[in-house]
């Protein structure tokens, strides 16, 4: 518990980073971009988790666990990204999202 | 004073996360990424959970950053300006973003939690133990599930990072 | 008398029609045309022995043929309303069985040289055993409804037939044509058979012609304007009768059914299915002759005296052999229709009765012999058309000879078949109706008048030169030639009177001698008339048809009866029927379902814009959508 603040500051801040997030996520022209705000929106999500642990249930750990879970995760999908960012950019040479529409057909 | 070091923290999370996804420069917005991971770590340290923020910090800010600023590195030119999105689409996404937070805003403050009053520290041992416990709550099963995963990415990072043997010789590409 | 054999007559063309038509790639049809003789060769003589055991041996019981019937229910509908499949005997259906086995024969026989070489000779067998099967059925019927699907049958044949040469375009527009029309006239005829089942409540012929049967004892229970209802339906049927029968005014199809192979045209366009409207008449007598005293039976009288006649007078000019002897198939079938509307019902006042069923047989014979001539002399010369004919006689002697017996015979010039069979009509007329007697009388001398005018022109005439020499047809083709000429000579010594009359009694026929002399006389003055005018190249003929002038012209355009049908289809009914119902099935009915489609297709394309293949936009509506649920579930949990 942090002194003096209350349960829903903390959530209104995660809730702003998430829709950061979002917003990069839809705007970005960019893979590794896009890459960023999913990392963003991954943390908004895990600090929720930890707070509402720590605010609600301090007497259990579940939501440190759930925290640890998601960062091994994030950082599995992290290199998966980066491998396929890269194989692409071998590829097509470019790792904007308007060169890599063709699976819509 | 923790309250300060809160909103001085959340105010800087806010500023570089929105950096971060508007900055033209690639580099730069990894860099703006990397402030608001540490400022996480610090949300972590301010309630308590120090092996966690320590977690962020070497993982987050130590392995996935540099991997991704290696991408950077190897698919751009450092001084790149990246395109922008349209401005209709930028505002449209903007209101739209404002609007599901000012529904998450509305939720979350119209909905009473019930705190429990408490500065207990946790140790890493409560979090070593609990993860390796086979008891009820215990998370021995997730955590070999994780380090699975864990592997099977490493392997197809692998396979799918080194590419076809085919296409790097092929000079046309 | 056990009739069960008799069901194999029509059953042995049926399974040739199917060994032929299934296996139609794989038998040569060397063996094809052997298969249909044979078969056919069989039914013939079961025909021929049921013939004999009906009429001589077991048939006759107190001097009154018996009807043997044998059937299972089919369809039932009620408990006196059923349908029935089974089998008829009676001194007509016997009839039948015999003419149509004998010409059937006589026509395979003949076509395994006239379609030698032809590509679809297996199947020409095969179509011509359909033909023979479905006959046997419609004469064996033993109830309307049997008769309607078998009279079916025969039309789909005989349009399977004459679009037979189906590369050529006429041949299909003729087959369309034949098939419409009676398609036209079988409509009235299936509401006529309606009729009857639904006021009589019975299809069954031996119910419905018994005279003290409730059919025609309570004929006057339910009219319609001015008429019985059941007489309504007898003219519905006999509607059926007159377009299968091409009399007027639904004649117009048998002369271009001519482009069928001309052992067809004998087959089914002169003996066989055009005298079907003849003997479904004869079949109904009883009711035709009981209800309402008869008037739909003056009808049919009516009608036939008037399409032969008519069809007499178009024959005159006409130049091509086939459409010369078609036209004279509708003249003989008008007068057996005549026959039958001047007949009474009991003893010797059924003279017509007898007198029609006697000239169907007779003239089955002499007219499948013409149509065989003729397709002997098309075979030779390579067209249809008199120009192109003339002095045959030295070429085709079997031809010629046989020709002369069958013209004669048509003429009427004893002792040749027709003499014995049109007297008894002309008697039939003289007794009940003069005016009719009298049309007859003209219609003999006409007849006599065209056939010696083909004859001659065929076989005398001038001297035409031919690129091929003609020659006499093959002995496949000859023999049918000299069988039928037999039969024509023969057949008039039938005693009919004895065998098939009205009531089944028979009785003593006899000789009106004045008007058997008369009748002659009239026959005679055709035929030297015709050979005045033709014998020797001359301009007579053109001097007298030039002095008829517009008359002629009328006449050798059929009076413009195609162009009168076609006017009324094409100018009336397609153009201002048709076509603008077409146009509102397009624009509206077409319209809607179309603009449906269209419609769907174009919102698809604006559509596809948003499935554009971009992540992010995904993602865009992913967001926005949970954001409206997440509204929606707000506020569905909060109040």
């Amino acid at each position: 518990m942090i002194a003096g603040i209350s349960i829903y500051e903390i959530l209104t801040l995660t809730s702003i980073l998430f829709f950061i997030g979002i917003y990069g996520f839809i705007t970005r022209k960019n893979l590794i971009s896009i890459l960023i705000s999913i990392e963003l929106i991954l943390n908004a999500s895990a600090i929720n988790f930890v707070v509402i642990n720590k605010y609600l249930y301090p007497e259990v750990l579940q939501g440190v666990f759930f925290s640890i879970f998601i960062i091994a995760v994030a950082a599995a999908e992290t290199a998966l990204a980066v491998a396929i960012i890269i194989n692409l950019y071998r590829q097509i040479s470019s790792v904007e999202v308007k060169d890599t529409e063709i699976m819509k057909y | 004073m923790e309250k300060i070091v809160f909103y001085i923290l959340a105010l800087l999370m806010i500023v570089f996360a929105i950096a971060s996804v508007t900055s033209r420069k690639m580099l730069r917005s990894v860099v703006y990424l990397l402030f608001v991971l540490i400022g996480i770590a610090g949300i972590y340290f301010l309630i308590d959970y120090n092996f966690l923020a320590a977690i962020q910090l070497t993982i987050y800010a130590g392995g996935i950053i540099v991997l991704v600023i290696f991408s950077v590195l190897l698919v751009h030119h450092i001084e790149m300006e990246l395109e922008l999105a349209k401005i209709s689409k930028q505002i449209l996404t903007g209101v739209l973003c404002l609007f599901g937070l000012g529904v998450f805003l509305a939720t979350i403050y119209s909905y009473d939690f019930k705190v429990v009053e408490n500065y207990k520290t946790t140790t890493v041992a409560d979090i070593g133990s609990g993860l390796l416990s086979y008891d009820r709550g215990g998370f021995i099963l997730p955590f070999e599930v994780i380090s699975i995963l864990l592997l099977a990415a490493m392997i197809g990072a692998i396979i799918i990072g080194k590419g076809d043997k085919l296409t790097q010789k092929d000079e046309t590409i | 008398m056990d009739i069960t054999y008799i069901i194999l007559i029509p059953l042995i063309p049926f399974s040739v029609f199917l060994l032929l038509g299934i296996f139609n790639q794989q038998i040569k049809p060397a063996i094809s045309g052997y298969i249909g003789v044979i078969g056919l060769s069989i039914s013939a003589l079961l025909s021929y022995y049921a013939a004999y055991q009906y009429f001589f041996v077991y048939g006759k019981v107190d001097e009154v043929y018996q009807t043997f019937v044998k059937k299972t229910v089919w369809m039932n509908f009620t408990d006196t309303l059923h349908i029935d499949m089974g089998i008829l005997v009676d001194p007509i259906s016997v009839m039948m069985l015999v003419v149509v086995s004998t010409i059937s024969l006589m026509v395979h026989i003949y076509s395994r040289g006239y379609m030698k070489g032809d590509d679809g000779y297996t199947k020409f067998f095969s179509f011509l055993s359909l033909f023979t099967f479905s006959m046997f059925g419609l004469v064996l019927a033993t109830n309307l409804f049997q008769i309607y699907m078998f009279w079916e049958l025969v039309g789909v044949s005989s349009y399977l037939l004459i679009g037979y040469y189906y590369t050529k375009t006429s041949a299909i527009a003729a087959a369309k044509k034949a098939f419409i029309v009676t398609r036209f006239a079988d409509f009235g005829f299936l509401i006529g058979i309606l009729i009857i089942g639904y006021y009589t409540g019975t299809f069954d012929f031996e119910t419905l012609n018994n005279p003290e049967g409730s059919a025609i004892l309570n004929w006057a229970s339910t009219s319609y304007m001015g008429l019985s209802v059941i007489t309504w339906a007898l003219l519905l049927i006999f509607m059926g009768g007159a377009g299968k029968s091409a009399m007027f005014p639904l004649h117009i199809w048998l002369p271009d059914a001519m482009e069928g192979p001309t052992p067809v045209s004998a087959l089914i366009h002169a003996a066989t299915m055009v005298v079907a409207g003849v003997y479904l008449v004869a079949r109904l007598f009883p009711m035709y002759y009981f209800v309402e005293d008869g008037f739909a039976l003056k009808i049919v009288a009516y009608v036939g005296a008037f399409s032969s006649l008519f069809a007499a007078i178009i024959a005159v000019t006409q130049t091509d052999i086939k459409r010369v002897l078609a036209f004279s198939t509708m003249s003989q079938i008008g007068y057996m229709m005549l026959a039958l509307g001047v007949s009474g019902y009991k003893g010797i006042e059924g003279v017509g009765y007898m007198a029609s069923m006697f000239h169907l047989f007779t003239h089955a014979m002499f007219k499948a012999l013409l149509f065989l001539c003729a397709g002997s002399v098309i075979h030779a010369v390579h067209s249809n058309y008199l120009k192109d004919m003339g002095g045959l006689r030295k070429y085709m002697p079997i031809t010629n000879i046989t020709f002369l017996i069958a013209a004669l015979a048509i003429s009427g010039v004893p002792p040749f078949a027709g003499f014995w069979s049109k007297d008894e009509i002309l008697v039939a007329a003289f007794e009940n109706n003069r005016l009719l007697y009298y049309v007859a009388l003209f219609v003999a001398g006409l007849t006599a008048f065209y056939m010696f005018r083909l004859y001659f022109g065929i076989f005398w005439g001038k001297e035409t030169k031919y690129e091929h020499i003609p020659h006499e047809s093959p002995l496949s083709m000859t023999f049918p030639l000299l069988f039928l000429a037999f039969m024509s000579i023969v057949a008039g010594f039938v005693p009919f009177s004895e065998l098939v009359t009205a009531d089944k009694i028979g009785f003593e026929g006899h000789m009106d001698y004045p008007l058997a002399v008369v009748a002659v006389a009239i026959g005679l003055t055709g035929i030297i008339i015709a050979w005045l005018f033709y014998k020797k190249e001359n301009d007579l003929a053109a001097i007298f048809s030039s002095f008829f002038g517009i008359f002629y012209k009328w006449t050798s355009n059929k009076f413009y009866f195609d162009e009168i049908y076609l006017f009324v289809t094409k100018k009336i009914i397609f153009d201002h029927v048709s076509t603008p119902i077409a146009r509102f099935d397009k624009k509206y009915v077409d319209g809607t379902m179309e603009g449906i489609g269209n419609k769907t297709v174009l919102i698809s394309n604006k559509i596809k814009g948003l499935q554009s293949g971009r992540l992010q936009d995904y993602a865009f509506f992913f967001v926005g959508g949970v954001v409206v649920l997440a509204l929606v579930f707000i506020y569905i949990w909060t109040n």
